[in-house]
């Protein structure tokens, strides 16, 4: 069973100045406590929707809430509980890192916790550069800073904008690492990514974005389960005009060309019923010159998908 | 209200102030104190009293206003064209505070800066020239509303501003002439009538007369309008703030 939404959007829209429309009508709902990625390709639309919640850019249409609290009339509530990591690094450059995250923690009104904030340093393997001036670090560093400021004031939702975007290993495995505490207290974390493998690991939902629209948000187990599903292509000797009634209880499916006959099944079950379907075609005396089989992933969803937009 | 948020801000900006302390006090205090040396000393013991006032003592409340002016508008309006310009302005928009909030901490401590910046400017005229204050809570009163008017008008630049230079332009090219003009140096009657007439529309006049009025009891005009001039500035900087925010002018797309 799903919980109560953490993020209610409804008829979300957004059409810039110029005129660029980058969100046409969003529905999202995010459940409290999982791990939300959103898929979708450079210009979709993801940055935008973010913005919109966090606060940064305003809505043309329709409404969001966090946690029951419109984003609007409730900007106080709502922006208090969201922390969010920005997918530029955009630090300031004169000052410490402890001051920044000071700073950021004031910023969202919540009193002095130095303990916290200690912890959330080393957390982050910030801490031997707490009195370091943010210019000096890496790019590496400056993203774990920007992770801390998000962090400093305990948010109970966590945007992370394309997170792992020019990052090494190790700081994509400490960064997992604070995800999966951060989970383990109950924070709502959405993320947006580019990259399949990062969603397919880490999430709990995709969605996906495609020019300021979601075509897709299921949970990714369904997702996987679908993934699991392969499809056996067996290429014939002689043409076939019709699946043959023997075979009707396989749900085979018949190229127009008849000449290849396709069978779906689930490698995640018991039986695949690969044996008996190959056995049964003997006994109907129909052979093969070829089998192959073909495996959907996520990355030829989205691909699809994406293609699909090109060719509108 | 966030008073926790105001004051990260304002923590923020005084911060910035101590970290450029060359640049923001001692440059502005050092300028000050050459012009006294070469006009108040120098040239200015070689000019004629003017309304009975020495020259040097003359120009000291229209030396705190130009300082007061140039450094509370590029003050407050770098403050806040930095976040924007560099990107850290995200973490403002996304944050629990108030367009009020956001302005209180901002040009609260641009404006601090301005006050320190004029007490420390005259401080220092004490030691070039004698100095007179015959109303110092109404000197202090002009002291405090101009750091807040010229810093909310910063403010306003620091929004419109789409580069370095737009920065740079208003404090350089409109308020320095415009003090200059505006009887720094000199009373408006010294001028000839015509030139007199088009004084009266410069607004710094308003306020140079202003604040010499609360050092000397006179003035190019008369108190009250000087009074009535600078809080008709300062509700017309409010109104456009107030019309930047709600429309998101710049800042929130």
């Amino acid at each position: 069973m799903r919980m109560q939404p953490v993020i209610e959007i409804k008829g979300l829209a957004k059409t810039y100045d110029d005129g660029f429309q980058a969100l046409k009508s969003v529905d999202l709902e995010i459940s409290k406590g999982e791990i939300f990625a959103l898929l979708g390709p450079n210009g979709a639309g993801k940055t935008t929707l973010i913005s919109i919640v966090c606060g940064i850019v305003n809505a043309s249409a329709g409404s969001v809430a966090v946690a029951g609290y419109d984003i609007k009339t409730d900007y106080r509530k709502t922006r208090a509980m969201i922390g969010l990591v920005p997918q530029e690094l955009t630090t300031e450059a004169f000052e410490s890192v402890w001051d920044t995250i000071t700073f950021s923690r004031g910023l969202f009104g919540k009193p002095k916790d130095p303990a916290y904030l200690e912890q959330l340093l080393k957390d982050l393997s910030l801490f031997d550069k707490k009195d370091s001036k943010i210019m000096t670090l890496s790019g590496g560093m400056k993203r774990r800073v920007l992770i801390a400021k998000a962090l400093s004031h305990e948010p109970e939702v966590l945007f992370l904008d394309e997170p792992t975007a020019g990052v090494d290993v190790e700081l994509r495995k400490d960064m997992w690492n604070v995800v999966s505490r951060l989970r383990d207290n109950g924070v709502t974390i959405i993320l947006t990514t580019h990259y399949i493998e990062e969603a397919e690991m880490m999430a709990d939902r995709i969605g996906v974005i495609r020019r300021g629209e979601i075509i897709l948000v299921e949970d990714k187990k369904a997702l996987m389960h679908k993934l699991g599903e392969k499809q056996l292509k067996i290429h014939l000797h002689n043409k076939l005009d019709a699946v043959p009634s023997k075979l009707a209880s396989r749900n085979l499916s018949l190229s127009d060309d008849g000449m290849t006959l396709g069978y779906t099944y689930d490698t995640t079950s018991e039986r695949t019923g690969i044996t008996s379907l190959l056995s049964e075609l003997n006994d109907a005396d129909i052979r093969f010159r070829d089998i192959e089989t073909t495996q959907r992933s996520l990355e030829d969803i989205f691909v699809g998908l994406v293609h699909e937009e090109r060719e509108q | 209200m966030n008073y926790r948020g105001v004051l990260a801000i304002y923590k923020f900006e005084m911060a910035r102030t101590w970290r450029t302390v060359w640049q923001s006090i001692v440059s502005p205090v050092l300028s000050t104190a050459l012009y006294f040396i070469v006009f108040g000393a120098a040239i200015g013991s070689r000019i004629d009293e003017i309304d009975g006032i020495s020259y040097g003592s003359f120009i000291v409340p229209g030396l705190i206003m130009l300082s007061l002016l140039t450094q509370s508008v590029s003050n407050a309006s770098f403050g806040i064209y930095f976040p924007r310009f560099s990107g850290t302005i995200y973490e403002i928009l996304s944050a629990p505070v108030s367009y009020f909030e956001v302005v209180l901490g901002y040009v609260g401590a641009a404006a601090t800066k301005s006050i320190i910046l004029g007490v420390i400017i005259l401080a220092t005229a004490g030691f070039f020239v004698d100095l007179q204050v015959q109303h110092p809570f109404l000197m202090f009163g002009f002291l405090v509303l101009t750091s807040v008017t010229f810093s909310l008008l910063g403010f306003i630049i620091g929004i419109w501003a789409e580069g370095f230079e737009k920065l740079q332009v208003v404090p350089l090219l409109v308020i320095t002439p415009l003090t200059f003009l505006g009887g720094t140096f000199y009373s408006i009657s010294m001028l000839p009538p015509l030139w007199q007439q088009i004084s009266l529309i410069n607004p710094v006049v308003y306020l140079i007369s202003g604040f010499r009025w609360s050092f000397y009891g006179q003035g190019d005009v008369n108190i009250w309008v000087s009074i009535a001039f600078s809080f008709g500035f300062l509700f017309a900087c409010l109104a456009v703030i107030a019309w930047i925010f709600k429309t998101g002018y710049k800042l929130r797309p």
